[in-house]
């Protein structure tokens, strides 16, 4: 797993290159519409666009398979649920409905890289500064995230290997409350080193 | 809010994205999997607090909305939340915020019982109550029906009720960060 690229496919293409908040806005109509939409007949035929979509962005069927397969005995299921409480046709506008939000987020997220969907969010939250929300906390918050993961990860499996010593390995509480422990000092010794470097809490504004 | 409390936020949501990278395990008999990563909103909301817990939980939804693969499996981005599961993952805000705000009021008169009994509230009624609902809405089938459906996750959940009640109260007894309300 890389986390700094995320699941974003780089292949150049026009969608590749359009805003980020654009498309996140995209998805949220086109999630809304589809809810909305009780006819199978519209809802295949956005389905057949939303995959043409995936061509137009380069990828490769393969791709397209990868972001479906995980909810391909979920839709079969529903659909059998619905062929039993109702009809086929029922059944056909459930599963499209949830393929298509579903591959089209997917196209959202691998066409956006995670530090451009990062910095539109951190524009899109501007205004929130009137409700009391500062945008550059929430932006610190989230590089630490990024930056504690593979710490913690260690953390973790440290704590794994001393208990493995001990054959607690397999308990959940063993392994969890020192993992919580150390995580809490550390966070403490974190907001020590953060303070010390001048960062100011209630912002410059 | 102060520094160490934007710090304990993204701690947390960061243990919450290393909680689902150990492999999920299935359960006897019915093979249902179980990932450890659903503990981390328990633990949230009974070790932050309200307010600190939910928002840990939602930092982490935002950046797997923003498409990193951080949820049990290496799945993310925005499709997971439309899907039928979605209502599952904004109930773990929601259930962490109740499951911290019951432990503060109780936070003086915490013993066991009490503290499973406040876990299994928000992190099993709570959770499931929406999670269903999102379900039922998304597949169109009946509330009942959704209910049905997800009734053998519950083993799992109520084992990680007794795991986040252990944990909870041994923090709370090494260091304890919530301020009684």
């Amino acid at each position: 797993m890389n986390l700094a690229s995320g699941l974003y496919q780089d292949c150049a293409s026009r969608i590749h290159r359009l805003p980020a908040g654009l498309k996140v806005l995209a998805l949220v109509v086109l999630g809304t519409a589809v809810f909305l939409i009780p006819n199978w007949q519209i809802l295949l035929g956005i389905l057949a666009a939303v995959i043409a979509l995936y061509g137009v962005a380069r990828f490769s069927p393969q791709i397209l398979w990868a972001q479906i397969r995980p909810l391909v005995w979920l839709l079969v299921v529903f659909f059998a649920v619905q062929l039993w409480l109702n009809d086929w046709q029922a059944g056909l506008v459930v599963v499209t409905r949830l393929a298509i939000v579903v591959l089209f987020a997917a196209l959202v997220t691998l066409t956006t890289r995670v530090s451009v969907m990062l910095a539109a969010l951190e524009r899109a939250m501007q205004p929130l500064r009137f409700v009391g929300i500062n945008p550059e906390k929430v932006g610190l918050a989230f590089s630490l995230v990024l930056r504690f993961i593979p710490v913690i990860a260690t953390i973790f499996h440290d704590v794994r290997e001393a208990q493995k010593a001990r054959g607690l390995d397999r308990n959940m509480l063993a392994l969890s409350v020192p993992l919580i422990i150390r995580t809490l000092k550390m966070a403490d010794d974190v907001a020590d080193a953060i303070e010390a470097r001048s960062y100011d809490p209630v912002g410059r504004k | 809010m102060k520094t160490k409390d934007i710090v304990y936020i993204a701690l947390f949501a960061a243990l919450m994205a290393v909680l689902g990278l150990f492999p999920p395990f299935a359960l006897p008999l019915t093979g249902v999997p179980i990932t450890a990563q659903s503990l981390a909103p328990m633990l949230a909301g009974a070790i932050l607090g309200a307010r600190r817990g939910a928002l840990s939980v939602v930092l982490f939804l935002v950046l797997v909305a923003l498409g990193l693969p951080l949820l049990a499996g290496g799945r993310g981005g925005f499709g997971v939340f439309l899907g039928p599961t979605g209502g599952f993952m904004i109930g773990w805000a929601v259930s962490a915020f109740v499951i911290g705000y019951l432990i503060e009021k109780f936070w003086d008169r915490l013993n066991a019982v009490n503290t499973a009994a406040i876990i299994a509230f928000g992190g099993i009624v709570v959770l499931y109550g929406l999670g269903n609902a999102w379900v039922a809405v998304a597949v169109d089938i009946s509330y009942w029906k959704a209910t049905v459906g997800s009734a053998p996750f519950l083993v799992g959940d109520a084992l990680k009720v007794f795991v986040a009640t252990g944990a909870a109260l041994a923090v709370r007894r090494a260091y304890p960060l919530v301020s009684p309300a």
